[in-house]
């Protein structure tokens, strides 16, 4: 299937503009260097063309090959529960250098002045590993096969090629 | 239709013969070569799935004709968790026996088998050199399978009621 076959639903971490009628989806990897290129694109994405623009991120670890990348997923989800999801979210593509230093989580946690404790225990709590695990197997079988793959309006995303033009051309296509 | 029986090195010192595998079903992914540079390349993404298909009762198994040295460096490189046979001396014998030995190229096309618990080939598909299909396809494949099992006992087991 290359239709997004979980539908963007209230787990989902949105941002831009929550009411838009467009939809983009990535399913990524916060230790996968190609998220990481794609990352300031979005941001770009985002800046120029918020208004008329959902963006929604869904992990898609791929722990045998990114041995820190569910906890950093796991990292995202439990900022989020203190409401700085997007936050971790920058912090954690810029840090991807630093995943193997044992501390890197808990830093970042520090640095966006999170309540230590709570963040503790939400980033092993069962919810949130469940909400990736979700994430994952939603992807799996909407086809994802590498990260990023982004899906516009629950449609698969064939153009983007790393520019971001492609990735801008395919928002414009769809207008 | 029986899939055709065959021995590959796993390891450099170890074999496998698809009839070992016998009750269980067997996910046969051929591909063209070890050592692909995307990041969720096809053979990741069924190391990510193996409890997918271990609920399905389902071995996945890669298949291509880089030599068992090759294997072993590739499966340390990707962390991979299942067997890689290989396909090397005679070159690409097994890919042929499975019509999907690229004799232009000199190595086998992306294809996947399922082979049931019998032995039989159930279902299989392949698929162009450039493209990653993912998991989705082969996983519904084994859901399909199961569905029709299911239904099978049920009609057996109500004609044994009669």
């Amino acid at each position: 299937m290359n239709k997004l076959q979980l539908p963007v639903n209230d787990r989902d971490q949105k941002t831009g503009n929550l009411k838009a009628e467009l939809t983009l989806v990535e399913y990524g990897d916060y230790q996968c260097p190609y998220c990481r290129h794609a990352h300031p694109l979005v941001q770009r994405l985002l800046q120029e063309h918020g208004s008329e623009l959902r963006f929604v991120f869904r992990h898609f670890p791929l722990r045998k090959i990114h041995a820190e990348a569910a906890m950093a997923a796991y990292t995202a989800e439990a900022a989020g529960r203190q409401g700085k999801f997007w936050q971790m979210h920058d912090l954690l593509f810029a840090n991807q250098h630093r995943f193997h230093e044992g501390t890197i989580f808990h830093d970042l946690a520090r640095k966006l002045n999170l309540d230590l404790n709570q963040f503790l225990a939400d980033v092993g709590d069962m919810e949130i590993v469940a909400k990736v695990e979700s994430d994952f197997r939603g992807g799996i079988y909407s086809s994802v096969n590498r990260t990023p793959t982004f899906f516009l309006n629950e449609e698969k995303v064939y153009l983007y090629n790393g520019t971001y033009e492609s990735l801008l051309t395919t928002i414009e296509l769809f207008v | 239709m029986l899939a055709p029986n065959f021995e590959l090195n796993a390891t450099p010192d170890q074999k496998l013969r698809l009839s070992e595998l016998r009750g269980k079903r067997v996910v046969l992914a051929f591909y063209p070569a070890d050592w692909s540079p995307v990041c969720g390349d096809q053979l990741d993404l069924f190391n990510e799935t193996l409890k997918y298909f271990s609920s399905y009762n389902a071995q996945v198994i890669g298949i291509s004709v880089d030599s068992t040295w090759s294997h072993m460096a590739f499966a340390k490189d990707r962390n991979l968790h299942f067997p890689l046979l290989s396909d090397f001396e005679p070159k690409g014998a097994v890919s042929r026996l499975f019509w999907c030995y690229n004799a232009v190229k000199g190595c086998s096309e992306r294809a996947l088998f399922i082979i049931d618990e019998q032995g039989i080939i159930r279902w299989s598909e392949i698929y162009p050199e450039g493209i990653n299909p993912g998991v989705d396809g082969v996983l519904e494949a084994l859901e399909a399978i199961n569905a029709k099992t299911n239904t099978k006992n049920h009609e057996q087991i109500t004609t044994a009621g009669q």
